[in-house]
């Protein structure tokens, strides 16, 4: 007689073997070298992927699952939200620029990553991080499409939104973020796992996804801390995935330190320079503050990124060099980005204030050593030349930086009252760089960073005007043609805070939701 | 010394994990933020099936984690009985 035995389920490392490794096969009738055309040119030598373990050990049919229902609690919460008018709950209208902010500038990203990671996956011979990256790039889509519904709900009554991703491909200082990422995917698969990846997600994403959604809960905004929430619960696994791949890659080849070294290098500073405007919104932008900028670069990259290259020490990697320079502009980074676009609230998709005698107390509070001495004065001088009627909107355009492609706005390290400048010769041309770090990478691949595409150049060029403009017009007004171009309307997507249409709504609705009309 | 930590959402499914990884890391310090409870500890932090079950007197799937993570630090490693974050160095 048979006798029906249950079968014992597998434990996790059998089930993750048998669905990555498992699932693998070694091809007979084509060259390896020409299913993974891009495995060489990099210099990276790799010579057992099976030693490559996702630590969480995650398998498709486990995710499924658990994206499934995060998913369907966002997705409540959303509804929620907005069936309650969960908009008119922040602190107050100021705060909607942050999610402006958010909306132009990071959600594409989001989008960029999915297809990067997708490519990573692909160009990779194992099974373990192919499946990894597999995954990542299915989370960086979901991200992007969950952050567009939930900010279409704010979309609906605030200015600067209709049109964010025509704004990320035009708008000049959406060129910082969206030439990170360019820069990103259009390297290696091995470079692109180690900028996005590790320097990108392990070092840096803290720093970006904490504040701004701790900053979202702290503003009474339950849509973005919600979302913010649900992307975060993927950053975990990508955290881990960025610093597994570096691990492997380490371990494979000891020639393959340098090259990890270097891009490490590389990525760190790019992503901290990317974060200036992250800086700004915690600073700034955020009605109810969480931490300070200063602050939130101390725990999350001071602390834990100290921790984790005294860790990786054994592998011969070094702390980025440019972590010097980084200490020395943390007590000056979000006040000096903020002024800028105070100065260019004009050719902006958000709007811009001076802080109020609360929000400068806190200031000094948080920054010592650098606000009172070098901000607040000048503060002061703008928000008393605005009582004036004497508001400047600066229409100049600022020279960029050609790596990062920041105004040069950042000052010597060291000496906070002079800009650095630094400039490159090249085949004929110059170059200008914000920092030592942006001239060394260009240096090192000078090919790629002479095709940036440089707003602020493309506008003198003319490239940056609606089709059939004529800018040889007596009376011609550049910054006009140029906010048509963006897709911005003057006086109601841009200038102060304090004039726009977004404030006086949110007051008149505000009062309808208690009072009886 | 190197400290590794683990941020989960405040709410009802991680109220008996906190509890549990609280009494399986005595040396794990709990640093509650805005909608985010991050719990810090130094070079080591272990997260046990075992006594989350012990605790709700449900069935535990750690993978199920996954859900309510906010952010980590450290290496992982993650089997059906526990989640070890640590420091080597």
């Amino acid at each position: 007689m048979d006798m029906q035995v249950a079968k014992k389920k597998l434990g996790l490392k059998e089930r993750y073997a048998v669905m990555t490794r498992g699932l693998d096969w070694t091809p007979s009738y084509q060259k390896m070298e020409d299913i993974y055309p891009y495995m060489q040119y990099e210099g990276i030598k790799i010579h057992d992927w099976d030693k490559w373990e996702d630590p969480f050990r995650l398998t498709m049919d486990a995710y499924w699952k658990y994206q499934a229902e995060k998913e369907r609690k966002l997705y409540a919460i959303i509804d929620a939200f907005n069936q309650n008018n969960g908009h008119l709950n922040v602190t107050d209208a100021r705060y909607v620029n942050t999610v402006k902010l958010f909306i132009s500038g990071i959600s594409p990203l989001e989008y960029v990553a999915h297809r990067g990671f997708a490519h990573a996956g692909r160009a990779f011979p194992g099974p373990g991080p192919r499946v990894a990256c597999l995954m990542q790039s299915l989370d960086e889509i979901r991200h992007a499409q969950t952050q567009v519904h939930s900010i279409s709900n704010y979309n609906k009554y605030y200015n600067g939104m209709h049109d964010f991703h025509h704004m990320h491909d035009r708008v000049w200082f959406l060129s910082v973020p969206k030439s990170f990422f360019d820069d990103a995917i259009t390297a290696g698969p091995f470079e692109f796992m180690v900028s996005i990846g590790f320097s990108f997600e392990y070092v840096l994403t803290n720093l970006l996804f904490v504040p701004f959604v701790s900053g979202a809960a702290y503003n009474g905004d339950m849509g973005t801390m919600t979302f913010g929430f649900s992307a975060q619960s993927d950053e975990a696994r990508h955290m881990t995935l960025g610093l597994e791949v570096i691990k492997f890659i380490l371990e494979q080849d000891p020639a393959n330190v340098p090259i990890v070294q270097r891009w490490i290098d590389k990525w760190t500073w790019r992503g901290y320079r990317v974060l200036t405007l992250v800086a700004m919104m915690m600073d700034y932008m955020l009605p109810k503050r969480t931490m300070s900028w200063k602050e939130a670069w101390e725990v999350y990259f001071e602390e834990n990124g100290g921790a984790l290259f005294k860790d990786l020490a054994r592998y011969g990697i070094t702390m980025p060099k440019c972590a010097e320079q980084i200490a020395l502009e943390k007590d000056h980074l979000s006040h000096q980005a903020w002024s800028t676009f105070y100065n260019y609230a004009a050719a902006a998709n958000f709007h811009t204030w001076m802080p109020d005698e609360d929000e400068m107390a806190w200031l000094s509070s948080k920054y010592p050593e650098s606000f009172d001495k070098h901000y607040r004065p000048r503060y002061e001088f703008w928000r008393e030349q605005a009582a004036k009627g004497n508001r400047f909107y600066n229409k100049t355009l600022p020279m960029l930086c050609q790596t990062c492609q920041i105004p040069m706005l950042f000052t010597e390290p060291g000496d906070p009252t002079k800009i650095c400048y630094r400039e490159v010769d090249y085949k004929g041309d110059k170059y200008h760089f914000c920092s030592d770090h942006c001239k060394e990478i260009f240096e090192h691949e000078p090919e790629k960073y002479v095709q940036s595409w440089l707003p602020v150049h493309q506008i003198y060029q003319g490239n940056c005007f609606p089709e059939g403009t004529d800018p040889t017009v007596e009376g011609f007004d550049p910054l006009a043609a140029v906010l048509k171009y963006y897709n911005l309307e003057f006086g109601r997507d841009n200038l102060d805070f304090d004039i726009s249409e977004d404030k006086k709504n949110f007051a008149e609705w505000r009062g309808q939701a208690t009072k009886n009309a | 010394m190197s400290t590794v930590f683990l941020a989960l959402q405040t709410n009802e499914e991680t109220r008996p994990i906190i509890e549990a990884i609280l009494q399986d890391n005595p040396g794990a310090v709990v640093d509650e933020q805005p909608a985010m409870v991050k719990i810090n500890a130094e070079r080591e932090l272990i997260v046990r099936r075992e006594t989350i079950e012990e605790i709700t007197g449900n069935d535990y799937d750690l993978q199920s984690l996954q859900v309510n993570m906010i952010t980590m630090s450290g290496n992982l490693d993650q089997t059906d009985d526990e989640i070890r974050l640590f420091w080597k160095a």
